[in-house]
């Protein structure tokens, strides 16, 4: 089930212009805040009329200015994670999960409360208050209402933001879990979220869609940088092969092993691997004596500098598209140009934990 | 309890029973009111505001007066409710009127800020989960706001067992009929040797205020815990 968006909205000074189709899967509505992210979801959800534009989930459709459709909030069928939570304080956590039930229409496909606490780790929570949860453990409970509601369509406005590393490495596998069964429109300005969870990115900037497709292909053009190029880096699919005894994982990206600290899926799972544009390193030449583990020889895509001393460069390789950020000087200096041949060194410890996830 | 007369348990029970029912009708508008005031920009509302907070500002007596002059038989609206049936002149019906609308200010303050205290964020929740706003009220604003609404008629009650001078303008000060706690103890005062009846009205009055006061502290302080514990 696909989702068609297209809204324009004024506010103030700000134009809000954006259309996009949203495939199975996540999409996620990726951009510096006041790119208008909140504007278009809550635009979805219906918690904003806009001026104008049409929305509509399958065949379902929300809104429709020229045909004068407006659907209110609560006939939507969706399931909102905010970023708060917004877990109702007076009632149980078991009460929390099953409020969006008593209002799903009777013949509605029903979610199972027991498995979806069982996905999401919260069996042991049912009977506690909201207030006596960490803010993880809201947030998981936050995911399971609004699955449980049968949305058709899940909204997550930057339902991580609030949380501390740790939460967050804790929450992602679940919505990794949740891109099989239901489509999602995620908002983030976190690359490293979009890279481990997108199957479409919507690039916004200043209320517009300046970029859209799928995330491999999105994060490996070094023209999109919507958070800026210290946070650009692209994805490798890759498969583990073994773990070694002394703590790394041997990985395989299109043929290349891949050495990266011990990943906890087990041999034979698919990974998608986030390698940060800093983390990269290039040579013309194959480097000798380096204590590096990862080299993969490629060829230069496409050279983009930027405002300051830096320069992204896109770099294809065996394993797929890397993006290695450089200095201009450096990049002048050993000739990098599409078509040049050349090395790139990735540093294995570069690679953090919340930067590998399923697929 | 022989330490008191007919005459004062007269006066007793019709007291509670006026504050009651002044506080069981008032409660709805109460809520309505203040969720008006709360959670609504429109135009003249600074003079609803106004006119609501009026009994707590005028003189009872005026209050008492301006009842009178348009709930009275020959009143404006007194005269169009007499062919229905109802009359407040000189009834209890009317000195729970009065009491009601002394108390109205302090019960519509008390939910307003439990309103003010709970986050729309939580509604918006709601409706995303496909409530209603019929739903989203009964569900979600109401529990959160119960301990401020049972505060409010707790004030609001305390505020009804009390009142006076609203009360004998608007109904006069008949025994079994208009004669609350008030009242009874004024004349009791008026009279050689009442001084021992009047001053066991006052202990009651004294203890079913501080009652009141205390219920209503008590309520006020779940309210925190439950809106806050978010």
């Amino acid at each position: 089930m696909s989702v068609s968006i297209r809204v324009t909205h004024r506010q103030g000074d700000f134009l809000l212009d954006a259309a996009f189709e949203a495939p199975a899967g996540i999409t996620v509505l990726f951009g510096r805040s006041g790119s208008g992210k909140t504007t278009l979801v809550n635009a979805v959800a219906g918690l904003l009329r806009p001026q104008a534009g049409r929305i509509a989930v399958g065949d379902r459709v929300l809104f429709d200015s020229a045909a004068g459709v407006f659907l209110p909030t609560h006939r939507r069928r969706l399931g909102y994670v905010f970023q708060e939570g917004r877990l109702f304080p007076h009632l149980s956590v078991r009460q929390n999960l099953l409020y969006g039930r008593w209002f799903a229409p009777k013949g509605a496909r029903r979610e199972e409360l027991g498995r979806v606490a069982e996905m999401l780790g919260i069996c042991a929570l049912l009977e506690r208050r909201p207030g006596d949860l960490s803010g993880g453990e809201k947030q998981r409970v936050a995911i399971g209402r609004a699955l449980l509601a049968s949305p058709g369509l899940i909204l997550a406005d930057e339902p991580l933001a609030a949380l501390d590393e740790a939460r967050k490495a804790e929450i992602l596998p679940y919505f990794e879990r949740l891109r099989a069964e239901v489509p999602i429109l995620y908002v983030s300005h976190s690359a490293a979220e979009v890279a481990r969870l997108a199957t479409t990115v919507v690039v916004l900037e200043k209320g517009r869609v300046v970029r859209q497709g799928p995330a491999a292909e999105v994060l490996a053009d070094p023209a999109v940088t919507p958070v800026g190029a210290r946070a650009a880096g692209a994805i490798l699919e890759a498969v583990v092969v073994r773990h070694h005894a002394d703590g790394l994982s041997e990985l395989q990206a299109g043929g290349h092993p891949l050495f990266l600290p011990r990943v906890g899926q087990a041999p034979g799972s698919r990974l998608r691997v986030r390698i940060a544009a800093h983390d990269v390193i290039l040579s013309r030449g194959r480097p000798e004596g380096l204590s590096a583990l990862n080299i993969l020889p490629g060829m230069v895509h496409e050279v983009r500098g930027g405002e300051g001393p830096g320069a992204i460069v896109s770099v294809d390789t065996g394993a797929g598209r890397l993006l290695a950020r450089v200095t201009r000087r450096s990049a002048e200096a050993l000739g990098l140009g599409p078509g040049v041949a050349c090395h790139a060194v990735i540093k294995s410890v570069a690679v953090a934990p919340e930067d590998v996830g399923g697929r | 309890m022989d330490w008191l007369g007919p005459a004062e348990w007269q006066a007793i029970i019709l007291s509670l029973k006026v504050a009651f029912w002044a506080t069981l009708v008032s409660l709805p508008f109460g809520i309505a009111v203040a969720h008006l005031l709360a959670r609504r920009d429109f135009a003249g509302k600074a003079l609803v505001n106004g006119l609501v907070h009026l009994p707590l500002i005028l003189p009872p007596v005026v209050t008492g007066y301006l009842l009178l002059v348009t709930f009275g038989v020959r009143g404006p609206v007194g005269g169009l409710l007499q062919p229905l049936g109802i009359v407040f002149a000189f009834r209890w019906t009317g000195a729970a009127l009065a009491a009601a609308v002394m108390g109205f200010p302090l019960m519509v303050r008390a939910i307003r800020l439990s309103f003010e205290a709970v986050d729309p964020k939580l509604e918006e929740a709601a409706s995303t989960l496909g409530a209603s706003r019929f739903w989203v009220f009964l569900t979600v604003t109401l529990p959160l706001i119960l301990p401020g609404v049972l505060a409010g008629a707790v004030l609001a009650f305390a505020k009804a067992l009390g009142e006076f001078g609203a009360t004998i303008t608007f109904v006069s000060n008949i025994p079994g009929q208009t004669q609350t706690l008030a009242s009874a103890i004024y004349t009791f005062l008026q009279v050689p040797g009442g001084e021992g009846a009047a001053l066991r009205l006052v202990a009651v009055s004294v203890v079913l205020a501080m009652g009141a006061l205390l219920a209503s502290e008590l309520l006020a302080r779940r309210v925190q815990k439950r809106v806050g514990g978010a």
